[in-house]
């Protein structure tokens, strides 16, 4: 039992937790500021939204459509030398972040809708009523209103992305992941392989706890 | 004096149809016209789906007419910029039957909403949200949740965040459809101080007739998109001719037999003109006459008589003339029906 976990490995599995946190967080973080607003837009712009546009609806839609369509680690290989372009590398932490970005980024997109779909429409009339405009309902009505939904999208959002990085370990990304094949695939150190998997579930129950807690906080209708 | 009447909002052959054009077209309003003036309580009557919800939504343009106008303050509504119809509809504030409140935000927050998006300043919105919720009774609940608000409550917090633009016109829809009784009394009550107090127009969309009766003094009757009946609401509470009004006004009969079949129907009217008294007992006291009580819907409002009953009288006709003869003696308002029938 674990007889490859010595204290090198501990030094590298630290490491490890490390660069999946990094990635996840700032993959999280840059995907959101991507796809908060594109959220919006597909919800504004849907039909009978408070600026409906068809156009601008269906392409966004499809386009979030078409990226969400691809699986990851296709995704992953595909988007490589935009990779390159960008990071200058498609290996290591940092070029792993790129896939993750254009990977979640829609993902989020669609979250937020739904969010937003779930705010009481007769608040946003009765904002109208009163004379708002577009920018008011958006930002003091539809974002106050989906917060504790948003809060938890963003939750599993998280998870959902920790998850992606475990898988970008296959072609050269940090973390967990990627310690998880290297040592305990390739090398048959499977006790590796399941102690990374048992980290991998310590942080995102953590994540999701955090993230539920705050939801639950910060929701005031009950 | 003279008291001058001004119109405050006029429509104009309004008309609304959705998806006009398409195999769904939906026509939810013909060739409206009414003229509600400066001071009004104008009640908007109809069932469900006759339109009404939709009428009360032209007039702040919330749904644009299709055919018709609007014309608020002497402003055509369809004749401005979108930019001048949102400063517009700041004079014209709306509640609704499901209060509409902001549910992660505290009831003073929610009063100072509508200060927040006129661009008042923080410190001035919030005296002027505690003095509103001070005046309806909710000094004490500043920071409560909509939440931890009872439905009335919630009401009057949407009733303060209406007032603090200092509008000229209160949109009202379905407002006391989701309370109790009792809860719909105190807020019509509190309309109605409002009205005269600060001389607020207030337009009440209802289905229901003791809305109506409670406080508006003109009422247009609703039905299938049209304009039925409108004038005051004592002229149609007295005569109702539309078959949709009489249907509302009408008191219905619920679990009464009628002494077998014919006879003739009496409806009574009771205007505030005559004495809460012991109208029936003495009726057959003096015309001898067994008469049966169908419906009955009346009240005594500081002594005297308001509202309805439909009686069926014998068929002999001696009697008949007796009763209407003490009717007429009595100076109580009757009509002859052929039937009555629900």
């Amino acid at each position: 039992m674990l007889s490859n976990l010595n204290g090198e490995m501990i030094k590298l599995l630290a490491a490890g937790i490390g660069e999946t946190l990094y990635m996840t967080l700032v993959s999280t973080f840059v995907a959101y500021i991507i796809g908060l607003p594109v959220g919006i837009l597909l919800y504004i712009t849907d039909e009978d939204g408070i600026k409906e546009n068809k156009v601008v609806n269906k392409v966004l839609g499809t386009a979030v459509n078409l990226l969400r369509s691809i699986p990851f680690i296709l995704f992953l290989v595909a988007i490589m030398p935009v990779t390159r372009f960008i990071v200058g590398t498609t290996i290591g932490s940092t070029a792993t972040i790129v896939p993750l970005v254009g990977s979640a980024a829609p993902y989020i997109a669609r979250m937020v809708e739904s969010s937003l779909k779930e705010v009481d429409y007769g608040v946003i009339e009765a904002a109208r009523s009163m004379g708002a405009n577009a920018k008011q309902i958006i930002f003091k009505v539809l974002l106050v209103e989906a917060k504790p939904s948003l809060i938890v999208g963003a939750a599993i959002t998280i998870t959902t992305i920790l998850g992606y990085t475990a898988m970008a370990g296959m072609v050269g990304g940090g973390g967990l992941g990627a310690i998880a094949i290297n040592y305990g695939y390739y090398r048959y150190q499977t006790d590796i392989a399941w102690v990374t998997i048992a980290l991998l579930i310590i942080v995102v129950q953590i994540f999701q706890e955090i993230g539920s807690r705050i939801a639950k906080h910060s929701d005031k209708r009950a | 004096m003279i008291v001058e009447v001004t119109a405050l909002i006029e429509l104009k052959n309004l008309s609304k149809t959705f998806n006009q054009g398409t195999e769904n077209e939906v026509v939810a309003l013909k060739n409206i016209n009414i003229t509600i003036n400066d001071g009004d309580i104008f009640g908007i009557i109809g069932l469900s789906g006759a339109g009404k919800s939709t009428l009360v939504r032209c007039i702040n343009y919330l749904e644009v007419p299709t055919g018709g106008s609007v014309v608020f303050d002497g402003i055509d509504l369809g004749a401005i910029s979108e930019k001048e119809l949102l400063a517009t509809r700041r004079h014209m504030s709306m509640i609704f039957q499901n209060f509409n409140l902001l549910s992660q935000q505290t009831a003073i927050k929610n009063v100072c909403f509508p200060m927040e998006i006129s661009g008042v300043p923080k410190a001035e919105a919030k005296k002027r949200a505690t003095e509103l919720l001070t005046l309806v009774g909710l000094g004490d609940k500043l920071d409560f949740y909509p939440a931890q608000l009872s439905g009335g409550q919630k009401q009057r917090v949407a009733i303060a965040r209406a007032l603090t633009t200092n509008p000229r016109v209160l949109l009202c829809d379905e407002v006391t459809s989701a309370l109790d009784p009792n809860t719909t009394r105190s807020i019509l009550e509190l309309l109605q101080t409002i009205n005269k107090t600060m001389g607020v127009t207030i337009i009440m969309i209802t289905h229901e007739m003791k809305v109506i009766e409670q406080i508006c003094n003109k009422v247009a009757v609703l039905d299938h998109s049209e304009i039925v009946e409108m004038g005051n609401v004592k002229d149609i509470f007295l005569a109702p001719k539309s078959k949709i009004a009489r249907e509302l006004i009408l008191p219905k009969s619920e679990g009464v037999d009628s002494i077998g079949d014919g006879g003739i129907y009496l409806r009574l009217v009771f205007d505030g003109t005559t004495a809460f008294e012991p109208v029936i007992s003495n009726l057959a006291l003096e015309c001898r006459a067994a008469v049966n009580i169908l419906a009955a819907n009346t009240k005594n409002i500081e002594g005297k008589a308001y509202g309805q009953m439909v009686l069926q009288l014998p068929t002999d006709q001696s009697v008949v003339e007796r009763i209407e003869n003490y009717l007429d003696k009595k100076g109580i308002v009757y009509k002859e029906e052929d039937s009555y029938v629900e």
